[in-house]
């Protein structure tokens, strides 16, 4: 464990490189801009075409990154607090899967319906997912173990049901695909504030609830015996995390491996305090997906890889290095 | 007097009973034990009394009111249960352990107060862990760990703590270190304690009042004296033995027959 350094430390390291790799976000793609350029734009100075770029686009687009990232990733920490399992994430319970099925009902089934149908069918998505873990754990005192097993099944058939629409619809197949493998593609100030209410009200919730998720690690018993409603605990932490998890997706489509990554980094650098845990998660997370978009859209210009795509290239052989070490 | 009860518990598991019909007090400021073999119900009684079990019938009474009708955190400034072989994340550190023991006091968004830094070092001092104060908990020996728990329990503030076999697990010199601790506890703090004991004889030693149970219902309870009986372990634990008064403390302690001696008992 790399506890050298204080959290404090880490987390003021951290913000510089958010701010690090916002600048390199909004340099890369297809028109190269130099930092030099954006900082002058920034600073208010009209210098020609590429500001037109930076405004419209790549402004938007990391701030986004930053927003969906931080989301994404403070879900995540809470569904390993939640589940008493640090290698849980939204995508693994299923939630991100049930959002993942709605898009794709929508955009195989029904490709002329408006543009906004999108976004309100993937939040639903992920909300009946949750409702139906939560009919099912319920009764049974919400024990982590239930709501774990109920949210692979779920996520299991809702992914079955996916593939099942791609096959039988060809014709939406490369929406659909672009969809789920999550993009920031195309997104402008438009998605920004559409996002950004979500974040700036939930994610500061999450930051103050850090006490409560710390006495849960200490096992159900103690967290009772500290005052802790349990049971409705885990129900209302599991509604703040599937919010943060749905709107995110709502917007950018299935980003996977952010919820598994960043609080799973965070963790062995600045430990299990939640008040650490998470504000460091997020600025990971935010990391994540700025590096993942300005790969996606800089490496092979002028074709863009997907930044979901990009996500699981550097998320897989992160895990396959980790069970290795273990 | 008493500040917890218990009225015609029935307590089932799926379809099987395993609390029938037990009513019981806990007398304030004094040590209470529980006895009874594997399977008897007394960890399942214990954790009805604390809530952490809802009774299928029957209430249970702290402070004179139904405890399920109090807010946890209502019952967490009144009772602090130290549940078995508790587990705690990886590298927490003595001081961090104690200061969840005042969680219950916390306000929203409140840092840890003048007093909650007193009572918490207050506590780690009177379970002599005050020099381990920065150690991780995996650094600890086992009885050490135990005091590190009971010094957050301790820092709840609570009148009532209790103990579902906080010696099991550990060895015997750690499991007197504990038991020591507790009953100092309750002399110099007068904190009323309940716990699950395994060992008959630290059982007979530590306890102002006995319970033993068996067969989901109470056997008998009083002092030690009075109920630890060649009979009474014979019903309860199915052992035959000899009574015989501890030459340090000159409580009942019993010492086991066994087959190949059935025949010399009266010695």
């Amino acid at each position: 464990m790399m506890k050298k350094y204080s959290p404090a430390k880490w987390m003021i390291a951290l913000s510089i490189l958010v701010v690090v790799f916002s600048i390199i976000s909004l340099s890369a793609g297809a028109v190269w801009i130099t930092p030099k350029e954006i900082i002058l734009s920034l600073l208010g100075s009209s210098e020609g075409g590429n500001k037109f770029i930076l405004e419209n686009y790549r402004i938007p687009r990391t701030i986004l990154s930053i927003l969906i990232g931080s989301g994404l990733a403070v879900s995540g920490a809470i569904f390993q607090g939640v589940l008493g399992n640090p290698l849980a994430s939204p995508d693994v319970i299923g939630i991100t899967k049930g959002a993942g099925l709605a898009a794709a009902i929508v955009l195989v089934l029904f490709p002329k319906a408006p543009v906004v149908t999108l976004p309100i069918a993937a939040l639903a998505g992920a909300a009946i997912v949750a409702i139906l873990i939560y009919l099912f754990s319920f009764r049974r005192g919400a024990r982590p173990a239930v709501i774990a097993l109920v949210g692979v099944a779920l996520g299991a058939i809702c992914n079955a049901a996916i593939q099942y629409l791609m096959v039988k619809n060809p014709i939406g197949i490369n929406v659909a695909l672009v969809w789920l493998s999550g993009s920031l593609w195309g997104k402008s100030m438009v998605e920004v504030l559409m996002l950004l209410p979500w974040v700036i009200v939930f994610l500061p919730i999450a930051f103050l609830i850090s006490d409560k998720l710390d006495v849960l690690s200490l096992g159900d018993d103690v967290a009772t015996s500290l005052g802790e409603n349990v049971k409705v605990l885990r129900i209302l932490l599991l509604i703040l995390a599937v919010i943060l998890t749905g709107s995110s997706v709502a917007i950018s489509g299935t980003i996977g491996f952010v919820g598994l990554l960043a609080p799973h980094m965070a963790r062995r650098i600045v430990g299990a305090k939640h008040k650490f845990l998470l504000p460091t998660s997020a600025m990971l997370g935010a990391i994540l997906i700025l590096v993942s978009d300005s790969i996606g859209k800089g490496l092979f210009v002028p074709i863009e890889i997907p930044t979901g795509i990009v996500t699981s290239v550097i998320g897989a052989p992160y895990f396959l290095y980790l069970l290795i070490k273990k | 007097m008493a500040i917890l009860s218990g009225e015609n518990l029935h307590i089932s598991y799926e379809a099987v009973s395993v609390i029938e019909d037990i009513s019981l007090s806990i007398p304030e400021g004094k040590v209470t034990i529980l006895i009874g073999a594997n399977g008897c119900g007394k960890s399942t009684l214990l954790k009805s009394l604390s809530r952490l079990i809802k009774p299928n019938k029957g209430l249970v009474y702290l402070d004179g009111k139904e405890i399920h009708k109090q807010s946890s955190k209502e019952v967490a400034k009144k009772l602090g249960i130290l549940p078995q072989g508790p587990q705690a994340p990886e590298g927490l550190t003595v001081k961090e352990l104690c200061y969840y023991g005042r969680h219950p006091h916390k306000t929203f968004l409140s840092k840890p107060s003048k007093e909650d830094d007193e009572i918490v070092e207050w506590s780690l001092e009177a379970t002599g862990m005050l020099d381990f104060k920065d150690r991780s908990l995996e650094a600890l020996s086992g009885g050490q760990r135990q005091r590190a728990w009971i010094s957050m329990a301790l820092a709840q503030g609570t009148d009532l703590l209790l103990l579902d076999e906080p010696t099991t697990y550990l060895d015997l010199a750690h499991q007197i270190e504990v038991l020591e601790l507790l009953k100092e506890l309750n002399e110099n703090f007068s904190r009323t304690i309940v716990m699950v004991l395994h060992d008959l004889n630290q059982a007979a030693r530590y306890a102002d009042h006995l319970i033993s149970i068996a067969k989901g219902k109470i056997y008998k309870e009083g002092k030690a004296e009075a109920i630890f009986t060649e009979r009474m372990i014979s019903d309860v634990f199915g052992l035959e033995c000899c009574i015989i008064k501890d030459p340090v403390e000159g409580k009942p302690m019993c010492v086991p027959i066994g087959r190949r001696n059935s025949k010399k008992k009266g010695i």
